[in-house]
């Protein structure tokens, strides 16, 4: 990431006669449309050459920070290394010009990495069967809770118009219930972090479809009364959904199957490695137990009695579509050369590391920084800001200064549990001599903190782009370039 | 536990152990009950070097087809600049650009692509981006009935694009919406029967499709006063290219806009990741879901970009938040933005003259085999057109041009096909296309 910070937009260099593309074939006739169909004042898009282009978002793309450029250790997003090979592989023209409704005959291959992907997922989730249709975590969530709905139908179980939510848990989860229409109702945390099961207890009765749960939860700690909640939910008549975006630290160690959970689903761009492309596309895998299968979204790829594959388009007891197609069918090709890579011996060691790596950045910083909850943790971590309260430095500032130290920020102010929440998960891809470095920087902030408080309460010093107006920016918005020229 | 992707050396893992006071790492799960933990590796196969794993892929059977299919994802070509900034790594590992300081790349271009998308649909506002055209359609019916208020009530043209409305409609069981099919007329949205729907009373949203699933620019003047009349929303749905050279959504009066737009420099990719689009009026701003950037100064009095409005989103609001979405298509909008100030509106209308230029000219060579009509042959069309064959199925049409490395449609029904060109299309593939059907 560079310091300086490039502030032309595209729209800055258009000049009327400039391209960045030509067809050597000239033009051709337009069909003769009735006038009051076709486009009367042309889109006012950017009129620039190619190398202006390339340059324009070169220069652009030094104003970021990712992955590759450092430590990012961003709670519950999991950010670790993306693999170049996968992108390789997801860029063959082998599957780049496969269209969606060719014949299944012509993509085999295409099917059988799909089919071979949701095996591989089913078995790594402790599940029968796996969609890999949801197109993010949150879309996984909300087919999920779908499948779950067109079970209770599919039994004439009406009744059931709520979700359980613990308090901690990701945004994600009550807004998807929403969204299927379902009525939420938070489930309280006990003071270590997990889910308070008198409290549950208290909830369920036959007006309740799921309860949604990550565990390990938000603040990494794994909920060990997982079997007594799993009873309590099937009890009830109730199924029970994982949110799998802290499946990492679980891998090679348990698996939510195992765990009692009915319907799961997987981040693709958390644990399986592929990029989060400044927002997605990432992929939400939904996996289901035995005797769910035949709720899952359409179209589903099958595998033929002759070894071959093929795409069942329509299935009667399928909760219907949720994807135009086959999900982000270029984020599968990556999670499975992901797979193929690590082994079953190489995802033994995936959870344990992170664990590892988490618990080590948590002993060395807890002398400065307030950690509630005390460890071991799983692959994150939540402290509620720094020990000494009394400088008035915030979490917002430790976050701001880290940036300053070529470091993101992790993940603050949630979970809700705490005013100061700092939340850190640095993944397992991560060496010894990054996390040292990290706390070095953490325990300077704090240092700086004592001893001159407004170095960090000023932060960030040396970013591109210091402390932007959010305040103004949802007053008065200015979302396009139009309303920039006109401001 | 040596793993190219694992920097832990023995040592490193000893002297962490000793750091967090534990014996082993498994010591830090003490807390998952041992009858929850797997006690055995995966049953997978073990790790492959990188020549091993790159051999497996080369060994997957798939067939490149030069393609004639469209049904909402079409074959345009793509300049070599836009794989190779995508590529560039600085966008594609970062996250969601919360932290606006370190993140002005990634927030710089969706601005840019939500000006370019408004432009092109002539709306006030784009979002983010959604999934895929399907998601942000049933997104915007949502939407409309949240905007409505107590209206639970969307008519869905029959001639939008019927995985399109397999969408809506789940999307619509769960969230307790009703939704009633306005149906088709000689493959136009029937607009009298809309009429009728619309005096339910309780309509939040009408969406119509244009083009339609057909190919059909269909035509919808004076269809937002009766929408508007009924206190209704309009959406139009339209794949994105052709918004360069037909009367755009905000030109027909339309409140949101939607759709895919795979057609601004995506692969097909066995069908993802394409490229929602959800763009609306400003009136309707505060309702829309997903993420938007809007302009800003920073202290020094920059002009810097942030997400903004996310009193709309989930992270905020929970489960009063306008939509779900979290991850979106994110860098999908880069290619987007990228292809679009290479081409330029004089691009964009080429790509689009050329595609309809062949389409015509294949339809036309179709017909005169006589085996082929036109299924709607009153109708406008741009690079897309349904067939009716005659004493051939559609299947055996497809089979036939299969076996000569073509893609000749999608079948929508078993004599009548689906039949989109691109500027890809090249003039052997469209003779051999023909001189098949001849020859049937």
């Amino acid at each position: 990431m560079n310091r300086q910070l490039y502030e032309k937009l595209i729209f800055d260099y258009s000049r009327p006669g400039r391209r960045g593309f030509y067809f050597a074939e000239g033009d051709a006739p337009m069909p003769q449309l009735p006038e009051n169909l076709l486009r009367q004042t042309p889109a006012e898009l950017p009129e620039v050459d190619e190398p202006t282009v390339v340059r324009h978002y070169n220069n652009q793309s030094t104003n970021n920070f990712g992955v590759d450029t450092g430590f990012y250790p961003l709670g519950s997003c999991t950010m670790k290394y993306n693999p170049k090979v996968n992108d390789l592989l997801a860029s063959d023209p082998g599957f780049a010009a496969i269209h969606p409704k060719q014949p299944a005959a012509t993509m085999q291959g295409a099917l059988q990495l799909y089919y071979e992907l949701q095996q591989s997922l089913s078995e790594i989730g402790g599940m029968s069967e796996f969609t890999l249709n949801p197109y993010a975590g949150a879309h996984g969530e909300l087919t999920g809770l779908m499948v779950i709905h067109a079970y209770h139908d599919h039994r004439g179980d009406s009744a059931r118009t709520k979700v359980l939510v613990p308090d901690s848990a990701h945004g994600t989860n009550p807004a998807s219930a929403a969204v299927c229409g379902y009525e939420v109702v938070e489930v309280k945390s006990l003071a270590d972090g997990t889910v308070d099961v008198d409290d549950l207890r208290s909830k369920l009765d036959n007006t309740v479809a799921a309860m949604m749960m990550t565990n390990p939860n938000t603040v990494g700690m794994f909920e060990k009364h997982i079997p007594e909640i799993a009873e309590a939910v099937h009890a009830a008549g109730a199924l029970l959904y994982y949110d799998g975006a802290n499946l990492n630290p679980m891998l090679g160690v348990a698996r939510p199957g195992d765990m009692g959970f009915d319907v799961m689903h997987i981040n693709l761009h958390k644990t399986f490695s592929t990029p989060h492309g400044g927002g997605g596309p990432g992929a939400g895998p939904v996996g289901v137990r035995a005797g769910l299968e035949q709720f899952l979204p359409s179209p589903r790829v099958v595998k033929l009695a002759d070894g071959s594959f093929s795409v069942d388009q329509h299935s009667a007891t399928a909760l219907g579509r949720i994807s135009s197609n086959l999900g982000n069918y270029g984020v599968l090709i990556r999670a499975w050369a992901y797979i193929l890579t690590m082994g079953c011996d190489g995802l033994a060691h995936v959870g344990p590391l992170a664990t590892l790596n988490a618990n080590y950045v948590m002993h060395r910083l807890k002398g400065l920084y307030l950690l509630p909850i005390p460890g071991p943790c799983k692959h994150e971590f939540v402290f509620d800001g720094l020990i000494d309260k009394s400088t008035g430095v915030t979490t917002l500032n430790v976050a701001k200064r880290l940036l300053d130290m070529g470091f993101h920020a992790p993940t603050i102010y949630f979970p809700l549990l705490f005013h100061e929440s700092l939340m850190i998960e640095p993944t397992e891809t991560e060496s010894l001599d990054t996390l040292d470095t990290f706390c070095e920087a953490m325990r300077q902030i704090a240092r700086e903190a004592a001893e001159s408080p407004e170095v960090v309460k000023e932060a960030p010093h040396l970013t591109p782009a210091v402390r932007p107006d959010d305040t103004e920016a949802a007053l008065h918005p200015i979302v396009t370039y139009k309303e920039l020229c006109n401001k | 536990m040596a793993h190219r992707y694992f920097p832990h050396t023995a040592e490193d893992v000893q002297h962490m152990l000793d750091v967090c006071g534990a014996k082993s790492i498994m010591d830090l799960y003490a807390d998952v009950p041992e009858q929850l933990r797997l006690g055995r590796n995966y049953n997978l196969p073990a790790a492959r070097d990188e020549q091993q794993v790159r051999r497996q892929f080369a060994a997957l059977q798939n067939t490149a087809l030069e393609c004639f299919a469209g049904a909402g994802a079409y074959a345009h070509f793509c300049p070599a600049v836009v794989d190779s900034i995508v590529s560039r790594s600085e966008y594609l590992t970062s996250y969601t650009p919360y932290q606006s300081e370190i993140s002005q790349g990634t927030l710089q271009y969706i601005f840019e692509y939500q000006s370019m998308l408004a432009q092109l649909t002539a709306m006030d506002v784009c979002n983010a981006s959604m999934y895929d055209g399907a998601t942000a359609s049933a997104e915007a019916i949502i939407m409309a009935v949240n905007a409505t208020r107590k209206r639970r009530r969307a008519l869905v043209s029959a001639t939008l694009n019927p995985d399109v409305i397999d969408v809506m409609r789940t999307y619509a069981r769960y969230h307790r919406i009703d939704l009633d099919l306005i149906p088709e007329a000689d493959g136009v949205t029937d607009l009298v029967a809309m009429e009728q729907l619309l005096q339910k009373g309780d309509v939040a949203a009408v969406v119509l499709p244009q083009p339609n699933y057909y190919g059909i620019v269909e035509d919808l003047s004076g269809v937002a006063d009766k929408v508007h009349a009924a206190k209704a929303l309009l959406v139009i749905n339209s794949p994105a290219s052709p918004l360069a050279v037909i009367r755009p959504a905000g030109k027909w009066g339309a409140d949101i806009a939607v759709g895919d737009a795979q057609s601004l420099g995506m692969p097909l990719c066995v069908g993802g990741p394409y490229l929602g689009y959800m763009c609306c009026t400003k009136a309707l701003m505060r309702k829309i879901p997903g993420r938007i950037v809007g302009a800003t100064t920073d202290k020094n009095g920059q002009r810097t970009f942030v997400l903004t409005l996310q009193a709309r989103e989930q992270h905020i609001r929970r489960e009063k938040a306008t939509s779900n979405i979290c991850s979106n298509q994110g860098v999908m909008t880069l290619r987007a933005a990228i292809y679009l100030s290479l081409l330029g509106n004089e691009g964009l209308r080429q790509v689009n003259a050329i595609s309809a230029d062949k389409a015509h000219r294949l339809a036309a060579a179709l017909v005169a085999t006589g085996k082929a009509r036109l299924a709607f042959p009153d109708k406008p069309f741009l690079h897309e057109f349904a067939i009716d064959l005659q004493g051939v199925s559609a299947q055996q049409l497809i089979d036939a041009l299969v076996a000569k490395g073509i893609l000749a449609g999608v079948a929508i029904a078993d004599n009548r096909l689906l039949v989109a060109a691109t500027e890809c299309c090249s003039e052997e593939a469209i003779q051999t296309y023909v001189s098949t059907l001849e020859n049937l």
